[in-house]
């Protein structure tokens, strides 16, 4: 059982190299958006400092919207997903390493890219490692919840649009609290309760989302 | 063994078929046959337990399958229109990743691509294969992990003569071994002695 959770990954992966360009774009729409703010609101960089924070966890949110398109469309497509029901290894499971494949091509390139954005917005130095780091504890949550309505919408053939405006409320605590523990590690104020709730966010998701998407999953095959 | 009783299908709220029966014991072969649109591959998706019957039940050694679908869909092998290979995977790795996903137990890799013709095919990308190709290779996972219910839909198109050829082959070492095997066809593929339910006329068998 464990093989297959570990084949999964393994050509998940291997995939995700051999179209390295999606990934590059997801961080290119990241930082080229962040370019369109100052068009905007206008250069100052006092405006940008004071709302960048911000921007970038929006930002970052609608990158990981824009990518759920791929996370369970293609294997419905080309009848992969009837092989992965198929599997000795149970569907959660194997949801549960896709979505950890696919943050590896998205949440976590947004997390790493984004101390570059934090210096084209001319935020603190703190920003520099405090961004990533609540990136690192949000995205996670933000990919399995938007599993769910990935799996949910996936054979509808209504596309990522409408998964995306179906789980963007369920995204928002994440990034108030997300958006929270960036602003208090870059003032240096007490951080430990936003990201608390981040961590917990992160957990439930981790506990409950894959039976949510395995469940969508089983039915659009139906 | 696999039995269907009173079983009936409905898609879209239109009953498909309803009051089939058949029972199918090791080393059997059942063709279903039957115009477009009369249920083959719905009758298929239910005996792999990816949909329930709107009526009736499905026993595999004398256990109704509702009760474990999951457990059930570990006995199945299901090759529908969409072959579930990826194109950026050479035809090795897609069979590798097949087997580890469906394992276990499964026979030599190279001995399933060879047993399709695809042995110097291995290290090409799956999107550069022809779709006799694909289909080939979509077909070598059936020996490469070893299960004993086949559920085959048009599991000749796009072949060759030969490739019809290797696929009859496989069913009937399948057969030997003891498995079960329902191929859905439009008689483009030939099995010995095999039970035949045509669909869209109620028939029973």
């Amino acid at each position: 059982m464990l093989k297959a959770v570990f084949a999964l990954l393994a050509r998940d992966l291997r995939l995700a190299r051999r179209r390295a360009g999606e990934s590059l774009l997801v961080v290119a729409f990241f930082v080229l958006a962040l370019t369109l703010f100052p068009l905007g609101v206008g250069a100052s960089p006092d405006i940008l400092a004071r709302i960048g924070t911000g921007v970038i966890w929006v930002l970052a949110l609608l990158a990981v919207l824009l990518g759920l398109e791929r996370l369970f469309q293609p294997d419905l497509e080309d009848g992969s997903l009837e092989q992965l029901l198929l599997s000795v290894a149970p569907l959660e499971l194997l949801v549960a390493v896709r979505c950890l494949a696919h943050w590896l091509g998205t949440g976590l390139l947004l997390a790493l890219s984004s101390p570059l954005l934090a210096i084209l917005a001319h935020l603190p130095s703190e920003a520099l490692w405090a961004l990533p780091l609540s990136l690192l504890l949000g995205t996670p949550t933000l990919t399995l919840v938007g599993a769910i309505g990935a799996a949910l919408l996936a054979g509808s053939g209504r596309g990522a649009m409408l998964a995306a405006l179906l789980v963007l409320p369920l995204e928002i605590p994440v990034l108030i609290f997300g958006l929270a523990a960036a602003e208090a590690l870059i003032a240096g104020t007490d951080a430990r309760a936003a990201l608390l709730f981040l961590g917990a966010f992160f957990l439930g998701a981790l506990a409950l989302a894959p039976f949510a998407v395995a469940a969508a999953l089983r039915l659009a095959l139906e | 063994m696999i039995e269907a009783r009173e079983l009936a299908c409905r898609r879209g709220g239109r009953l498909i078929f309803s009051d089939l029966a058949f029972r199918l014991k090791p080393g059997d072969a059942l063709l279903l046959v039957g115009a477009n649109g009369t249920g083959k591959t719905s009758l298929l998706r239910l005996l792999a337990g990816f949909a329930r019957p709107a009526a009736g039940v499905i026993r595999w050694d004398g256990e109704d399958i509702a009760e474990d679908l999951a457990g059930h869909r570990t006995r199945v092998h299901f090759l529908g229109f969409a072959d579930g290979l990826k194109g950026l995977l050479t035809a090795e790795e897609n069979l590798a990743f097949l087997a580890a996903l469906l394992g276990p137990g499964a026979e030599p890799l190279a001995r399933a691509l060879e047993g399709f013709g695809l042995a110097a095919r291995a290290h090409r990308p799956a999107r550069t294969l022809s779709a006799g190709q694909r289909r080939r290779l979509a077909l070598a996972r059936l020996a490469a992990a070893p299960r004993p219910l086949w559920l085959l839909d048009e599991p000749g198109v796009a072949l060759d003569r030969e490739g019809r050829a290797r696929l009859e082959e496989a069913i009937e070492r399948h057969r030997a071994r003891g498995g079960i095997a329902v191929i859905a066809t439009h008689g483009d593929v030939s099995v010995r002695d095999p039970l035949v339910l045509e669909l869209g006329d109620r028939s029973a068998c």
